[in-house]
């Protein structure tokens, strides 16, 4: 630092002298670089001030008195910009600081709320979920039981980022607790509730579904938390079915029950799960609509599993500019035999 | 988008008229306002939602902790003139069963 300013003195007279006789650009070409090496070292403003006080008394030795006493009074009035642009530097570290540490909270995010699609012959598995931020606020699991059974689990929490991933935790090791397979969704739900309840701050809550495949009856079953509604995809008739559950948020009421639905599932039909991310994204100001979101599955509908849910999301992240809102969730199955 | 607050007393209810965007930055703002009001006893609050279009999961939140002020107060509240774009959020989150929401004047909701 010392070493840039003694650098630049000699250069500062010079190019100060130069701009005085002839109001020349080029010095103030060169005059922003030695700003920009200054800057760059980190040398505060009334250094450079200095600078400029001790030059103009080397070129003009009969300065007036009060002029120079003009140039402290300047001098002291920028020592608080210094302090300030240093406030900034200590903030930017700190912010560096911060960021990484909350990319190490989201990769352990993903270690621990990992999870992996089940093989099964004769259904096709595909999902995605990316957040908006860093950390995800949206949660979804897959489970295979010893009979065969899929359990398939979707959630969002209110709000995004640390707060949300935290809370999903929660709930992903109240669910480890339980004999999934052989607990009933509405269930799995209702003790979901009532560890989420007493566990939540008054204004959090979340919403999720939970389902059972069960390959060898082809049969859906599922309750629902205040989730966003699901859809089935007819191959038969080529519509899509919308599947509302009744039932209310997790960390509401403590003493929630679920309802149970079944539906009958036949070949080549399509189980569609997701998030708000997905039905609330936007075109600018405008919200897409569900005929809309539903239009662009149906443009996929043919590829697998995996390809559909990665193009769908492909299309809503271009849509949005590459700048997702919320975290953004989409599973599908699809009964192949 | 911003959101603005305004509350009006009549003899002995008090309006909130809610408008703008309800989400993560703006319903700091709605729950200033709301809370306090909850936390009283005996308070009867409106909040007019005519003039809202959009609200995500962190508006629903903050009249999910009114509700619940509500209960040890025993202040009450109620939703009116709610757009169907957010009725349709309370109706989903199943919100719309224990949160008292009024017909709105246009829109077929309730």
């Amino acid at each position: 630092m010392e070493e840039t300013i003694r650098k630049n003195t000699v250069k500062y007279q010079k190019l100060l002298q130069k701009y005085i006789e002839t109001q020349d650009e080029k010095s103030l070409y060169d005059l922003e670089l030695i700003s920009k090496a200054f800057i760059k070292k980190n040398i505060l403003p009334e250094e450079l001030i200095n600078l400029h006080i001790q030059a103009m008394e080397r070129i003009y030795p009969q300065l007036l008195e009060e002029y120079k006493l003009s140039m402290e009074f300047l001098l002291e009035a920028t020592v608080f910009y210094g302090l300030a642009l240093q406030e900034v530097d200590y903030l930017r570290q700190e912010k560096d600081v911060l960021t990484s540490e909350i990319s190490v909270a989201a990769n352990m995010q993903k270690t621990l709320l990992g999870t992996q699609r089940p093989e099964v012959s004769g259904l096709d598995i595909g999902a995605i979920s990316v957040p908006a931020h860093q950390m995800n606020g949206d949660y979804h699991h897959f489970t295979k039981g010893s009979n065969g059974t899929i359990g398939i689990a979707i959630a969002d929490v209110v709000g995004k980022g640390i707060p949300a991933a935290l809370c999903m935790s929660m709930i992903k090791y109240a669910m480890d607790s339980y004999p999934e397979a052989t607990m009933s969704p509405n269930k799995v739900l209702e003790n979901l509730n009532r560890v989420v309840e007493r566990n939540i701050d008054p204004s959090m809550f979340i919403t999720m579904c939970y389902a059972h495949y069960l390959p060898a009856e082809s049969k859906l079953r599922l309750s629902s938390a205040g989730h966003e509604p699901g859809y089935i995809f007819r191959a038969e008739t080529e519509e899509f079915e919308e599947v509302r559950a009744k039932g209310i948020v997790l960390g509401v009421m403590p003493d929630a029950t679920y309802r149970e639905y079944e539906l009958a599932i036949q070949k080549d039909d399509l189980i569609i799960f997701l998030t708000d991310g997905v039905s609330e994204c936007r075109d600018g100001d405008r919200f897409i609509e569900t005929e809309e979101l539903l239009e662009v599955i149906r443009k996929y509908i043919d590829l697998p599993a995996q390809e559909l849910v990665e193009n769908v999301y492909q299309y809503f992240e271009k849509l949005q500019d590459f700048q997702l809102r919320d975290d953004f969730t989409l599973i599908v199955l699809r009964k192949e035999v | 988008m911003n959101l603005s607050v305004n509350v009006q007393e009549d003899s002995n209810v008090k309006v909130l008229e809610v408008s703008g965007e309800i989400d993560a930055y703006t319903a700091p703002e709605l729950k200033e306002t709301l809370m306090p009001l909850m936390r009283e006893s005996g308070n009867e609050i409106e909040v007019d939602l005519e003039n809202v279009q959009y609200m995500d999961s962190t508006g629903l939140g903050v009249f999910v902790s009114a509700l619940k002020a509500s209960k040890e107060s025993g202040s009450h509240y109620t939703l009116k003139n709610v757009q169907d774009r957010v009725f349709r959020i309370f109706e989903i989150t199943g919100l719309s069963e224990i949160i008292e929401i009024k017909a709105a004047i246009r829109g077929g909701n309730e």
